[in-house]
């Protein structure tokens, strides 16, 4: 197959001049200091996050402040990532519960297996993205952090509802 | 009435060192300020809002900056030669504010002592002084470009002498016109002659404006000329190196340029201070402050005040404070020209361009002379303008010469050649 090649009649600099393209260009920009600007003022003005926004995770409480979490193991197998630390535990009524819970937000990737797996609905991501910290080692949340989140939990994708409506 | 006299002796040292603290403080002030300006007008130009967090409308902004500045750490290259990269910074920023101080910025200023010039130091070399001076700026650029012992910031201090030895004689040349016309270099003088004329040096000289709009960007390394920096070819060009108030230094210097070039440009060809009429017209003629000459040749006396001081002071500010906004709107409006075309310009265009319009305005001058013409008057004026005007008409027919790139969607519309060309297998 032969080799075909695109040959643009490029302008030559010798026989070119920009004033025009210049004074366009000028008047363009001129137009827009009037317009409606286009910033949105962040800390004040939030962005709505989606209702299926994977954001930062929460542990659902019972009533009696325990955790609904069973350490049933599912979140960190189904995860991907292996940023979740379970160890389970045993009461001497032989109810499970988790001794060790820890998320790294670092290692995640917010898929929302953790989510999707749970058979209790305790673990969850959330509608939140603000989570910024001054050292590494606050981006691991344990059990108690994930237990005082306060914003409200991600809506799983459902199928007969692809769009959330 | 009494004359009025300049000041002299005590009066004439405290209020020269009240308007050196006044004029520096103004520009530094004005210096930050326009940092802000440009961080405004660039948001305003392309849908945003700009800086607004600090302050009210973010005013505190440029005081934030300069903080965070002062407080940052300085950094060394290993191999600078460490005296000329310190050096820089200062021999940048030092001419750009010392230029300042020949520019007149208002009417006179009476006072109980006599009356007080609006200008720092009425020198009788004036824009030569301004031209020696903004010319040293480039020496701190090409030092510092040299000194961080860094290939790029070498190529940039390499490429502000070659663009400022190019475009300083365009400036030269189109300043000619101006001298030629005043009859001398002192900023006050070109003032008065224009209040003189009844015309602005925009319109009998406006190709020699042209001229110098064009060069004083180059001057003063702004897009679309800042090849010395052009960050998309040479990081930051000359300050790559440079961190916290050094590079901060870079920095003012850059706007005290712009803003000395303003003033400058203002001040040449807008009039300066002087406000259309001859209600605030004054000038200091053998010792005496005269508004103007009567038609049997005796000298009408000016009358100052402080309202036609604070009102051509307004007027000034106004002035400089558009060509500073003109400086910002092309820097956001057009993309840089490549090195060659920036020289191409220099060389091929604006020199011959000037050189021509010289001999124009000259020999212009030297008819009207020849027919016996007032020089400097309003009927001189106006046959300088219509000349001028075809010359600015020619040199605009002959820059776009039809052959103009006219934007993205004529170009999609340029012919498309497509060559075949038959590979050696023969397939």
């Amino acid at each position: 197959m032969a080799i075909s090649v695109k040959v643009l009649d490029r302008p030559h600099p010798e026989t070119t001049s920009y004033l025009r393209a210049s004074l366009k260009g000028m008047a363009l920009t001129f137009r827009h200091i009037a317009r409606r600007k286009v910033t949105q003022q962040y800390p004040e003005d939030q962005t709505d996050l989606s209702p299926r926004w994977r954001g930062t995770h929460r542990m659902e409480v019972h009533a009696d402040g325990r955790p609904k979490c069973v350490a049933c193991g599912l979140c960190p197998t189904g995860g991907p990532a292996n940023c979740i630390r379970l160890v389970g535990g045993e009461d001497d009524q032989g109810n499970r519960y988790p001794v060790v819970y820890e998320i790294d937000e670092f290692r995640c990737i917010f898929c929302g297996m953790c989510q999707e797996v749970c058979p209790v609905e305790a673990i969850h991501v959330g509608r939140h993205f603000e989570n910024a910290e001054y050292t590494r080692d606050r981006f691991v949340y344990d059990l108690d952090r994930l237990m005082e989140q306060e914003h409200p939990a991600t809506l799983l994708w459902d199928p007969s509802d692809p769009r959330s409506e | 009435m009494e004359t009025l006299q300049p000041v002299t002796g005590l009066a004439l040292i405290l209020s020269s060192a009240a308007k050196i603290g006044a004029v520096f403080t103004t520009v530094m002030l004005v210096v930050a300020y326009t940092t802000l300006a440009e961080r405004k007008v660039s948001a305003w130009l392309q849908d945003r809002v700009g800086p607004n967090r600090v302050g009210p409308f973010g005013l505190f902004q440029p005081l934030a900056d300069g903080l965070k500045n002062i407080l940052k750490e300085e950094t060394y290259p290993a191999r600078a030669a460490r005296l000329f990269f310190i050096l820089g910074p200062m021999l940048a920023l030092i001419p750009a504010l010392v230029t300042f101080a020949v520019i007149p910025f208002a009417a006179p200023l009476p006072t109980p002592w006599g009356v007080v010039d609006m200008i720092v130091a009425d020198v009788p070399i004036g824009i030569l002084f301004i031209l020696a001076f903004s010319s040293l700026g480039v020496f701190g650029v090409v030092l510092s470009g040299w000194a961080s012992n860094n290939k790029y910031a070498f190529l940039g201090g390499l490429r502000a002498s070659a663009q400022m030895v190019s475009y300083e004689v365009a400036l030269g040349l189109s300043l000619i016109t101006v001298l030629m016309l005043t009859g001398n270099v002192t900023l006050t003088r070109v003032v008065w002659e224009q209040q003189q004329m009844g015309f602005w040096f925009v319109f009998p000289l406006s190709l020699a404006f042209i001229l110098f709009v064009i060069s004083a960007f180059a001057e003063t390394n702004r897009l679309p000329f800042d090849m010395p920096e052009a960050e998309s070819e040479l990081v930051t060009g000359y300050h790559t190196e440079y961190s916290a108030m050094k590079f901060s230094m870079f920095f003012i210097a850059e706007y005290a340029h712009m803003l000395t070039a303003s003033a400058l440009m203002a001040t040449l060809f807008l009039g300066g201070w002087d406000i259309p009429g001859p209600w605030d017209d004054a000038f200091w003629y053998q010792g005496q402050l005269i508004k103007g000459f009567a038609a049997d040749g005796s000298v009408l006396l000016a009358a100052p005040s402080v309202l036609k001081t604070l009102v051509t002071l307004v007027a000034f500010a106004l002035k400089t404070g558009f060509f500073l906004f003109f400086y910002i709107w092309v820097r956001w409006s057009l993309p840089r020209f490549r090195y060659d075309q920036v020289m191409a310009l220099g060389w091929k265009v604006m020199l011959p361009v000037a050189l021509g319009y010289v001999m124009l305005v000259a020999g212009t001058m030297l008819v009207l002379d020849e027919l016996g013409m007032r020089s400097g008057g309003f009927a001189y004026g106006l046959v300088l303008t219509a000349v001028s005007m075809m010359a600015t008409v020619g040199f605009v027919v002959f820059l776009d010469r039809g052959r103009t790139i006219a934007g993205a969607a004529a170009q999609r519309a340029q012919k498309v050649e497509i060559k075949t060309i038959p590979s050696p297998a023969g397939d």
